[in-house]
C-alpha cells in the first residue's frame, strides 16, 4: 500500500487574475511533489466552529517548477469555496491541500504525442498544465488545443497560449467561441463539432493521444466524435465537470 | 487548521447529518468517467457472474429484466466531493443474482467489470444481504448511458466509483485486487464516511 497523502499547509505567494471569474492561486508547498499534468490536487476548508469542506481544483502549472503549484479557480457565483478562494484568500494566507492526485487524465512527454486536447471553459486548466510541460521539456512533439469560450473575455491563459504557439512550429491553438466573438473574428464561432475536430486534427497524422476536459455536454459530443472517427477509446481521456462543481 | 475568513454553508442539521466528512451536497447529477461513454445495443447487452462460481451463468437484456427486481432510495457520494441524497432507483439486487449460481466458498472479493473495460473490487461481503444491486431505472426512467446505463452496479455504501457505470459482469476472487482507479491511486475499499478517497487513507 502507497504512504497516505498527507495534508499540508500551503502558502499563497500570489494571485493572478486571469479573467473576470478566474484567478490563478499560487500555493507554496512545505512538502511539494512533482505532480504529472492532468492531476489535480484536493482543497480542504476548516470554518472556526470546525465545519469543513473539500474541492479538488486541477494543477494549472508545469512539474518543472519546483516547490509550488498553480491552481485555476473558476468563480461559481453560488458556490461555497471559489468564491472564497477567489476573492478572499490573498498572499500571505495558508491554504491546506492535498496531492498531487488522479493517475489517467494524465500526460507527460514520455508518453509522446501527437496530442490533441480539447477544453471547454475553466477546462482548458489541466491542459495547459500539459503545454507548459511541453514547454518546459522543449519536447517537439505535435499538439494542438482546440480550445471553446463563450467569449473572448472568458478565454483563460490567451496570451500565454498564444507566446507559446509563437515560437513553436509543432503547436497550434485554435480557439471557439459559442456565444460572442471577437470583432473581426474569423475563426471557429460554434460548439466543437466533428467537422471542426476533423480539421483541427488533419495535420496531427496518426496515434493521436486526446485529453478532453470541460462541461458534460461538451465532453460527451467531443469524445463520441472522436470515439466515430476512429481513435482507440483508450486515447480519448475524459475529465468532465456538472453544472455544479462549485 | 482554521481558514482565514470561511465560514461555509451550513445545511440543516437533518442534511448534514447526511454528508460524509469532506463531502458537499448536490442537487444535480454530475457526471464523472475517465473515457467516452460506450453505447452497446441491448441485443448485444449480457450481464454474467463467472470466477470462483459453480458454472457461470448469463442473463440477455431480456432475460435480466424478468428477474425480480427492487426499488431502493439511497444516498451516494462520490469520490470528486459530491454527494446526492436520496437517489432513487430500480434494479435487481446481487442476493437475488447470486441465487442463480453457487459461489465457491474461497470467493472473498468481487471485481466488476464493465464495457469499455472498467473495474472495480468490492468485498463479496459488502456485496450481499441488500447492499448492492445491478440498477437500470434512476428516478423512474431508464438509467441514461451517461449514468451508466444501460445498467449499473449501485453499492451505495462506498464511494461511487465503486458503482460501476455499463457493468457487465461480476467475477467471483478468493483475493483483493485493485482494479481501475485503485490501481490509479485510488482506496481498494472507499468507505465514504471513513474518508478512504486514497491509497494508504
Amino acid at each position: 500500500m502507497q504512504p497516505a497523502l498527507e495534508w499540508q499547509v500551503g502558502e499563497v505567494t500570489r494571485v493572478r487574475t486571469e479573467t473576470p471569474r478566474t484567478k490563478t492561486l499560487t500555493l507554496a508547498l512545505p512538502k511539494w511533489m512533482a505532480h504529472r499534468p492532468g492531476q489535480h490536487y484536493d482543497v480542504s476548508l476548516t470554518a472556526p466552529d470546525g465545519y469543513r469542506t473539500e474541492r479538488s481544483y486541477s494543477a494549472a502549472s508545469e512539474p518543472e517548477r519546483a516547490g509550488e503549484v498553480d491552481l485555476t479557480v473558476e468563480r461559481i457565483d453560488d458556490g461555497e469555496v471559489s468564491p472564497y478562494l477567489d476573492d478572499v484568500l490573498m498572499p500571505g494566507d495558508q491554504l491546506e491541500v492535498r496531492g498531487p492526485i488522479g493517475g489517467y487524465f494524465v500526460w507527460d512527454v514520455s508518453l509522446g504525442g501527437p496530442l490533441l486536447l480539447i477544453g471547454g471553459g475553466s477546462g482548458v486548466v489541466p491542459l495547459m498544465a500539459m503545454l507548459r510541460h511541453r514547454a518546459a521539456q522543449k519536447a517537439p512533439i505535435p499538439a494542438r488545443l482546440l480550445y471553446s469560450s463563450r467569449s473572448a473575455q472568458e478565454v483563460i491563459y490567451r496570451t500565454e497560449f498564444e507566446r507559446l504557439a509563437d515560437g513553436d512550429g509543432e503547436l497550434e491553438v485554435v480557439f471557439t467561441f459559442t456565444r460572442h466573438a471577437p470583432p473581426g473574428w474569423t475563426g471557429y464561432q460554434r460548439r466543437i463539432d466533428p467537422a471542426m475536430l476533423d480539421e483541427v486534427m488533419q495535420s496531427l497524422g496518426n496515434g493521436v493521444r486526446s485529453y478532453v476536459c470541460g462541461p458534460t455536454l461538451l465532453v460527451e459530443a467531443v469524445s463520441n466524435a472522436l470515439v466515430a472517427m476512429g481513435l482507440p477509446a483508450g486515447r480519448v481521456r475524459t475529465e468532465r465537470f456538472g453544472p455544479t462543481g462549485t | 487548521m482554521i481558514s482565514r475568513g470561511f465560514f461555509g454553508r451550513r445545511r440543516p442539521a437533518e442534511v448534514e447529518n447526511r454528508l460524509p466528512p469532506g463531502q458537499y451536497l448536490v442537487t444535480d447529477f454530475p457526471v464523472l468517467s475517465a473515457g467516452p461513454t460506450p453505447h452497446t445495443p441491448l441485443d448485444r447487452w449480457s450481464f454474467t457472474l463467472e470466477g470462483l462460481v459453480g458454472s457461470p451463468v448469463s442473463w440477455s437484456w431480456d432475460s435480466f429484466l424478468k428477474l425480480p427486481s427492487q426499488a431502493f432510495t439511497v444516498d451516494i457520494s462520490c469520490v470528486t466531493k459530491w454527494t446526492k441524497l436520496g437517489t432513487k432507483w430500480l434494479g435487481v439486487s446481487v442476493d437475488t443474482l447470486l441465487q442463480s449460481v453457487h459461489v465457491d466458498g474461497t470467493a472473498r472479493y468481487v471485481m466488476a467489470f464493465s464495457d469499455g473495460g472498467y473495474t472495480t473490487n468490492v468485498p463479496l461481503a459488502e456485496m450481499v444481504n441488500g447492499q448492492a444491486f445491478i440498477a437500470y431505472q434512476f428516478d423512474d426512467k431508464p438509467l441514461a448511458a451517461v449514468h451508466g446505463g444501460p445498467a449499473r452496479l449501485v453499492v451505495p455504501h462506498l464511494y461511487f466509483w465503486k458503482s460501476a457505470k455499463w457493468v457487465r459482469g461480476l467475477r467471483f476472487i478468493d483475493h483483493d485486487e485493485p482494479g481501475f482507479w485503485e490501481s490509479l491511486g485510488y482506496n481498494m475499499h472507499g468507505d465514504p464516511w471513513k474518508e478512504e478517497r486514497y491509497s494508504g487513507d
